[in-house]
């Protein structure tokens, strides 16, 4: 199967095969007007089977998104079909209005309209605590 | 920005023991204090219910020359309108020179030091922490033993809950050679994130068990905590683990002659009256404490230097 190179855009490589459609609802793909090709189960030597995005038009990724879903994809920047950066991801240290806290004793969750913010607790386990009650959220594993 | 105290670990352990020393001359010396916050106005926002917290954060800023305002219960406020919280302080503070605040939701001091230009002492928010009881729970310690380390301590009862289980483990962890010892029914184990945060992170070894007289002659401090009625979803639960408990002078047999005994209050029946007699029960002199390391707290966000 082939999909033709884009020009200018960003190639979105290394996504956990099946997560595709996670990142395509987090980064709000669907309201872009441009061709945005999601290519799924993509042999690969290192990760055996992946997900790749392309978007065939310049814009800013939300890294922080990214780097809390999944850490290990790579951002590439293409320009006049030349890959000009290569971004690796870290997991942010602070999310906000990314996710929501579930504690129901939360005063995020009596009071919507304030900032969802979660500080990385365990970078290493990938943990998340709400910076409110200190409830931990875990890696995000779909939407 | 001001400066708040929504958790203890927002003070450096250099700064509660410069509060402890504050608060050991203002015992000693009370006399000159009692016009350093002449023409300050403490808030006291009270949307959950208490007696000791709010009258000893009124009787503190009197004590030190200034005037209270402020609400005992939501009800009385406009929360029971519909006011955000962060409303709410945003217009306090335009009234008082500091906050004093209780809330039911965890966070809530949090959300409020988001709006407010004064500081913002968390005096409660739900099940999660509670700063300034610690502060007093330390006092009594310091008082009580001389020392803020080198001890066992044994935390019984709601430990999910008691937000000031939580604070003072916070606390304690920061001092060295501190042990500590858990003990609760299974479902009131002291939450994963406080002992992954406050004990496992820095190496500290502790014991969970659910009998309190296998724990008795070890514990140099026992900190005693009520099941509270108003944490539970579930009226069943409550009234099933409620009476886990029960400190009395037969179970205290076997405790060390120079045992101290905590409790925050209010109890309802995990500490019979009958202990209060016995000299180790500290809990009546950590109430005295904690209207004066309140009044050292109040000077220290003020930056007022007596």
């Amino acid at each position: 199967m082939n999909i033709d190179s884009i020009q200018n855009g960003v190639v979105l490589d290394h996504i956990q095969a099946g997560k595709s459609m996670d990142i395509y609802k987090y980064l709000h793909l669907d309201q872009l007007d441009c061709s945005v090709a999601i290519i799924k189960n993509v042999r690969s030597g290192r990760m055996g089977k992946k997900d790749i995005i392309k978007i065939d038009s310049p814009m800013d990724v939300d890294v922080d998104v990214l780097g809390y879903i999944d850490d290990k994809i790579t951002v590439n920047i293409i320009r006049d079909g030349v890959r000009t950066e290569k971004r690796r991801l870290q997991p942010p240290k602070k999310l906000v209005n990314i996710i929501r806290c579930k504690n129901p004793r939360c005063i995020t969750v009596a009071e919507p309209q304030l900032d969802a913010i979660f500080l990385l607790s365990d970078p290493e386990r990938h943990v998340y605590r709400c910076a409110y009650c200190d409830t931990a959220k875990g890696k995000k594993k779909g939407v | 920005m001001p400066r708040n105290i929504i958790d203890v670990t927002d003070l450096t352990v250099e700064e509660i023991d410069q509060l402890i020393s504050t608060a050991e001359d203002i015992l000693a010396n009370p006399a000159k204090y009692q016009d350093a916050c002449a023409h300050k106005q403490l808030a006291t926002l009270f949307f959950e219910p208490s007696t000791r917290t709010r009258l000893s954060f009124e009787s503190a800023m009197l004590a030190l020359g200034g005037s209270v305002l402020g609400f005992s219960e939501a009800s009385s406020s406009s929360t029971s309108k519909g006011e955000t919280v962060g409303d709410t302080v945003h217009t306090v503070s335009c009234y008082a020179d500091i906050i004093a605040m209780r809330h039911p939701k965890e966070g809530a001091p949090f959300a409020a030091a988001q709006f407010s230009e004064v500081p913002i002492i968390n005096a409660g928010d739900g099940g999660h922490n509670h700063p300034t009881q610690t502060l007093t729970d330390l006092l009594t310690i310091h008082r009580e033993k001389g020392r803020l380390d080198g001890f066992t301590i044994g935390f019984c009862g709601d430990l999910k809950f008691g937000r000031t289980v939580h604070s003072l483990v916070n606390a304690l962890s920061r001092y060295e050679n501190v042990k500590f010892v858990l003990i609760s029914p299974a479902e009131l184990k002291l939450p994963r994130y406080v002992k992954e945060e406050a004990l496992k992170k820095r190496g500290i070894s502790y014991k969970q068990t659910e009998s309190l007289e296998a724990v008795m002659p070890d514990l140099d401090i026992l900190y005693m905590t009520r099941v509270q009625r108003e944490r539970f979803f579930n009226e069943e639960d409550y009234l099933r683990l409620k009476d886990s408990y029960i400190l009395t002078p037969e179970k205290l047999e076997t405790a060390k002659a120079d045992l101290s005994i905590l409790h925050p209050l209010p109890r309802v029946n995990e500490i019979s009256v009958a202990v209060d007699k016995d000299p180790r029960a500290a809990y009546w002199k950590q109430v005295k404490n904690g209207k004066f390391i309140r009044m050292a707290l109040i000077l220290k966000l003020l930056d007022i230097h007596v």
